[in-house]
Formats: C-alpha cells, structure tokens, sequence
C-alpha cells in the first residue's frame, strides 16, 4: 500500500513536471508572440487539424496522417525487421566462431564507423527513390548496433554452462535454443534499442533527402515555407512516436527477459 | 614464433584476410557488374579516390573543419552533461521529476531538428554545434546519473560521518566513483557528435559551415560519387581515431580503473 502510494505519487510528480512546463511555454509564447516558438495549444491544434480530425470511420486519421504517418511507421518496421531478421542470426553465428569473428571484426568495425548519412545517395542511385531504397537504407543503417551487440552477447555466454550443457548431451540444436539464444537476449535487446532510435532518425533523413511523403517530408515542406507551427507539429509528433515505440519495445523486453531479471534480482 | 606470440598475431592475420577478401570480393562484383558501377564504383576506384584526397586542399580544410567542430561540441556537451548530470543523479526529487521530459526530448531525432534550429539560430557553425549538443548530451547525462547510482554508500557515509559537506563528498567520492561511467558516455557522445556534425553538412550544404559532410555535399550535388564515397571513407577513418584517442585518454586519466578491470579479466 506505502509503495503503491509512493509510486503514484513518483509518477504523479513527474507529469505534473511536464504539464508545468509546458504551461510555461504556453504564458511565455503568449506574451511575447516569438514567431519561432508557438505556443503549446497552437502545435496542437495544429497537430489535431493535420492529422486527427479525419471521419471516424478512419479513426479519425485524415489523407494527411494515412498518406505520411503510416508510410512512415511502415518503412522503420519493415527495416528494423529486415535488421533484426538478418543481423541477429548472423551475430550469434559470428560471436560462436573464434575463427569467423577473427575474419570479420575489423570489417564489422570499419563498416560501423561510416555515418549511415553519408551513403543516402548511393543508396537512392541503387533502388531509386521510393519505398525500396527508404527500407533498404533503414535496414543498413540499423543493422549495426543489433550485430555488434549480439555478437557481444554470443561470445560472452557463461562458458561453465555451454560444457554443461556438453556434459549433458544436448545436441548443438539444443545448445543453441535452449542456452545460447537466451543468453543472447538481453544484449541483443540492447542493441536493438540503439537501433530503434537510430530507424527514426534514418527515416527522417531518407525522406528529407528523396522522398513524396512522410514525416520528414512533411517538416521539409513546413519549413520551406515558414509554417513553424506545422514544424513543431512534425518534431513533437516525432517526439511522441519515439517515445511510444520506445515504451513498446521496453515492455517487450520486460516480457521476453522476465528470467533474466529474476537470475539477476534486479528490481523493475 | 612461441606459443604466445602465434595466439596473439592469430587475430591480425585473420583480420587482414578478411579485409583483403572483402575487398576482392567488391572488386570482382563490380567489374563482373553484379553491382552496377554507375551507382557503386569500384572499390579499388574508390580507394584510390581516398588517397587522392589527401592531396586535396579544399577537402583537408574541410576535415580539420570537422575535428575542430567536433572538438568543441564534445567541449560544450561534457561541460553541460557532466553538472546537470550530477544534479540529477545526486537530487532524487530532481531526477524523477525530470523523467518525462528527458523521455520525450530524447527520441526527437537530431536530423528533425535542422529546419528549426536552421531558423531560430540561424546558419554557420553554431547551427551545427546546436545540433551536435543535443545529440550527443544523453549518453554523458545518462552514464553520469548510473555512475553516482554506482557509488559505494557506505564511503559517502564515512565521508559525512567526518564532516565534510556535501560539494566535498562529490568532489572526494562520487566524481571519481562515476568517472569510468562518464568517460565510457563522454566516448559515445564522441561518435554521435561526429556523425551528426557530418550529417547537418550533408543535409545543409555549406550553410552550417565547413566540414566533411559540406564536402560530400558539395560531391553530391555535382552526381560524382566517388569523392562522396571516399569522403564517407575518411569519415569512417576519423571515427575510429577520434574512439582510440579517446580511449587512450582514458587509460592516461583512470589508469586505477583499466588496471583494475584487466586484474578481473585476468582472474575470470
């Protein structure tokens, strides 16, 4: 009963933070009418009439929301998947062969360092602009940090338990499912994280670079033509999304690692 | 060769083949036209073109432009990070209520950001540093705030037990308790300064000044994408010197703690 107050009270707190400062910038905006920084109501006035006063039927969304939004949040999904599709086995296969992750390391490292920005163009000479070339740059750019961590991940599976499960007579299928893919996860979900964020900001970048639709592009054109109130709208909304899927994917995690977090007795 | 010495040059000598077989293998794919070679030269073209660079006074001034951007956004963010850091992480009230603010602001992609700050700073290198600090000051805030929640209690206590005040306890205990946690954010921060000042110059051109990413730019718009390419090349190059140098500070100013960590690797 004390904690659960205490909680309340914690979560309370922090939301009462957000609200005061957003009343904040409310009365500031108001009073000094700065063309730059419109008040709070105003983005989300904006936010509704862009985006959510479409026909119920719709939930609501309008041609702006299904014609940018959507496309959006489809191209990271469908390039955090291929990422994840490919770089999660491929990591494990690296991290359990000395001789592999030996061929591969400073390759793994070079490719890494090399800004994902700076490739956009070879990417849109490759598959045109369009869908392909947006999900095929996310999917390079985001497969990184998930291979660099889960080959981490892989290697440092407790040696003890691999023998164990040798001793054991589990069979490499077994071994595999059953010890070095849960070991894997935690720090896969690490990388995967990274990654997350990162799918946000390659979206953004493809699409201010090439691209019809989308949230970048809807900035792009905000900008272009000095409507500061539509770019606020564009950053918070980019805001609340990344906040969004960040919680989804922590609450996946927690799903996924309820043993980890049990072995570890970590709290929360 | 001993024993030893075969162990320790096995993984350069994997490492090299490696290399050397990518680079083949991209060869062979792009002059057999696997690859199309309008839209990726020929590795060899491109190394060539790296080389080539470094006789290239107008990309020289750019790469310095870089670093010495770099230098000061990773000067302001750790001026910033490093104290708001410690407030947070030493005020608990402070910290929770914070929270979702930091939660929201974090996900916001830097990227998303350029028309706005382009507007309300305006153009030249404080338009790229304004970027760069947003960026990269969560990692040094984050690793700051883990690294006092690191720190021994029972030695804060011992310390306030003999009377010493609260600016000294940080001073005497929790600085130097999180410091390892601080440099690690302080190197992350170092990598994402560097790619989102190089970013902001692909994306801008020559607005927010000099640099590597003005330089592909520059390459981009006149469609030759070979010094684009090994523009990205070098970039790669320098983010791998930037993390060693870095590293290598760190050994300089925490030897206690590597010495320490290599006593545990070496007892596991």
């Amino acid at each position: 009963m004390n904690l659960a107050t205490a909680k309340t009270t914690r979560w309370l707190g922090r939301w009462l933070v957000l609200a005061a400062g957003t009343l904040a910038w409310q009365v500031w905006a108001d009073w000094r009418h700065s063309a730059f920084f419109p008040p709070p109501s105003a983005i989300g006035a904006q936010m509704y009439h862009l985006w959510f006063s479409g026909p119920a039927s719709y939930l609501s969304l309008t041609p702006s929301a299904t014609g940018n939004i959507l496309p959006s949040l489809a191209r990271v999904a469908a390039g955090l998947g291929i990422a994840v599709a490919v770089g999660a086995p491929l990591g494990i296969a690296i991290g359990r062969s000395a001789a592999v992750s030996g061929y591969l390391d400073p390759l793994l490292h070079f490719g890494r360092s090399i800004p994902a920005v700076a490739l956009v163009t070879v990417f849109i000479v490759l598959f045109k602009l369009g869908d392909q070339m947006e999900v095929a740059y996310i999917a390079f750019g985001t497969i990184w940090p998930i291979l660099v961590n889960t080959i981490d991940g892989a290697r440092t599976v407790d040696p003890l338990q691999v023998e164990t499960a040798r001793v054991f007579r589990l069979s490499a299928g077994q071994r595999l499912t059953k010890l070095i893919v849960p070991a894997t996860m935690p720090k896969f979900f690490a990388g995967l994280r990274i990654s997350l964020s990162l799918s946000l900001v390659l979206m953004v970048v493809a699409e201010l670079t090439g691209s019809t639709d989308g949230i970048g592009y809807l900035i792009n054109n905000a900008s272009n033509s000095y409507e500061m109130t539509e770019v606020w709208a564009g950053i918070v909304l980019l805001g609340i999304l990344g906040y969004g899927l960040n919680a989804a994917l922590l609450g996946v995690e927690h799903h996924v690692l309820a043993w980890h977090r049990g072995a570890r007795r970590l709290t929360n | 060769m001993t024993e030893y010495h075969r162990a320790r040059a096995l993984p350069w000598v994997r490492g090299l083949i490696g290399v050397a077989a990518f680079l083949l293998i991209a060869e062979v794919l792009s002059v057999t036209g696997v690859i199309n070679r309008s839209a990726l030269p020929p590795i060899s073209t491109v190394l060539g073109q790296a080389v080539l660079l470094l006789g290239n006074a107008q990309f020289l001034g750019d790469l310095a432009a870089t670093v010495e951007a770099w230098m000061a956004g990773l000067a302001i963010t750790v001026a910033v990070g490093v104290p708001a850091g410690l407030v947070l992480g030493s005020v608990p009230g402070v910290r929770s209520a914070t929270r979702a603010v930091v939660e929201f602001l974090r996900p916001i992609p830097p990227v998303a950001l350029i028309p706005l700050v382009a507007l309300v700073v305006g153009p030249g290198l404080r338009m790229n540093l304004t970027l760069v600090v947003y960026a990269a000051i969560w990692p040094v805030l984050f690793n700051t705030i883990y690294g006092l929640d690191d720190v021994d209690p029972v030695a804060k206590d011992t310390l306030r037990a003999f009377g010493f005040g609260r600016s000294d306890v940080i001073r005497r205990v929790c600085l130097p308790a999180a410091a390892p946690f601080i440099a690690t954010g302080i190197r992350v921060a170092s990598s994402i300064a560097l790619i989102v000042s190089i970013a902001t110059g692909i994306l801008t051109g020559r607005i927010d000044g000099n640099g590597i990413g003005a330089f592909i730019s520059d390459a981009n718009t006149a469609g030759s994408i070979n010094p684009a390419l090994a523009a990205a090349l070098w970039a790669g190059i320098l983010g791998l010197a930037l993390n060693a140098l870095l590293l290598w500070a760190e050994r300089r100013v925490l030897p206690w703690h590597h010495a320490y960590l290599e006593e545990s690797e070496a007892a596991q």
